[in-house]
């Protein structure tokens, strides 16, 4: 059972962010008030990282890859979720198959 | 009239559905992140002390030998900075929780089980019985499967082939598709995409994950301007 000490630091590290932000409601509740602007902008971090962490492999890796994304993304508007990952590794593996 | 354990037994009907559906992904996650050379024991501390899928898997995407400590940190507090909007909700209604059942129980809020509780938070007080019975089992089954893809996952033998390398990339499509609320996250998702591979093509990892967050950030402020009034609807 390895267990690497950097690892390790960023697990923690991991940990503590997250749990602030979970208690953070215990200090904010009740005065907090987002403009529109803010809440649209609080709303779109999670597809905005999302997104910044795949679109190197998306979209600089090769065409399978960028090809397969965009298939991935079809999916996505009509799928669930695992019919959607499903989809997006059988695009990736045929397509590369075909180079 | 009801008991805590009627309230517990209620609460893990609700989140059974949620937790079956999460099971294979946790598997997935495993075996990704053993992968990436972390080991079982390390994949179990992550999902114990962390526990939060999308964040999780951000995580695993950008891990190397030696880990970027720094950049796993910041795209772990961007991912879940979500959660302060949901606890600044959630938090009014856990009056009949102590002050240790709130500490506690809000260390294993998830977009899930968030969801079922102001669900429920609609119609009667919450209990932490209600909570418990939701989370205890939720966590559990978390542990349990994201533990045991790490310990067959290596077994699978090379990624590649199967196309594993590109299930991140599809889960995050896919997550962003569940994150979807309409023009302002397309905006959003284009600058990103965008800001991400050119960033990533001139200065190298990590700093795409930075360039594109933040130009996604902007795109969401500045498309959510003119019409802001909507994009607040939609987002309700």
């Amino acid at each position: 059972m390895a267990l690497d000490t950097l690892n390790l630091l960023a697990i923690l590290g991991m940990a503590v962010v997250t749990y602030a932000t979970r208690v953070a409601g215990l200090a904010l509740a009740g005065r907090f008030d987002l403009s529109p602007r803010a809440q649209a902008a609080f709303d779109a971090i999670p597809p905005a990282v999302l997104i910044a962490v795949i679109a190197p492999s998306a979209l600089a890796t090769g065409w399978p890859e960028t090809a397969a994304a965009a298939v991935t993304a079809l999916a996505a508007t009509r799928l669930p979720f695992l019919a959607v990952v499903a989809v997006g590794v059988i695009a990736v593996v045929g397509l590369r198959a075909v180079v | 009239m009801s008991s805590a354990l009627d309230d517990a037994r209620t609460g893990f009907s609700d989140i059974w559905p949620a937790m079956l559906a999460a099971a294979p992904f946790a598997l997935l996650f495993g075996a990704l992140a053993a992968g990436k050379g972390l080991s079982p024991l390390e994949v179990f501390l992550m999902s114990a002390l962390v526990f939060a899928g999308g964040a999780q898997f951000a995580a695993v995407e950008l891990w190397a030998t030696p880990a970027p400590v720094a950049a796993l940190i910041f795209s772990t507090l961007l991912i879940n900075a979500r959660h302060v909007l949901m606890g600044t909700s959630l938090v009014p209604k856990l009056d009949g929780f102590a002050p240790w059942q709130k500490w506690l129980g809000l260390a294993y809020m998830a977009d899930e089980n968030w969801a079922l509780a102001e669900k429920r938070a609609r119609t009667q007080p919450l209990t932490p019985g209600y909570w418990f019975g939701m989370i205890v089992p939720f966590v559990g089954c978390w542990l349990m499967m994201t533990t045991l893809g790490a310990v067959v996952g290596p077994a699978l033998g090379d990624p590649r082939r199967f196309g594993a390398d590109f299930a991140f990339t599809a889960i995050f499509i896919a997550l962003t598709a569940a994150f979807w609320k309409g023009r302002v996250t397309a905006w959003t998702v284009a600058a990103s995409g965008i800001a991400s591979a050119l960033t990533y093509r001139l200065a190298g990892p990590p700093w795409h994950v930075l360039a594109g967050a933040l130009c996604g950030l902007a795109a969401a402020w500045l498309s959510a301007g003119s019409d802001a009034v909507v994009a607040t609807e939609e987002a309700a």
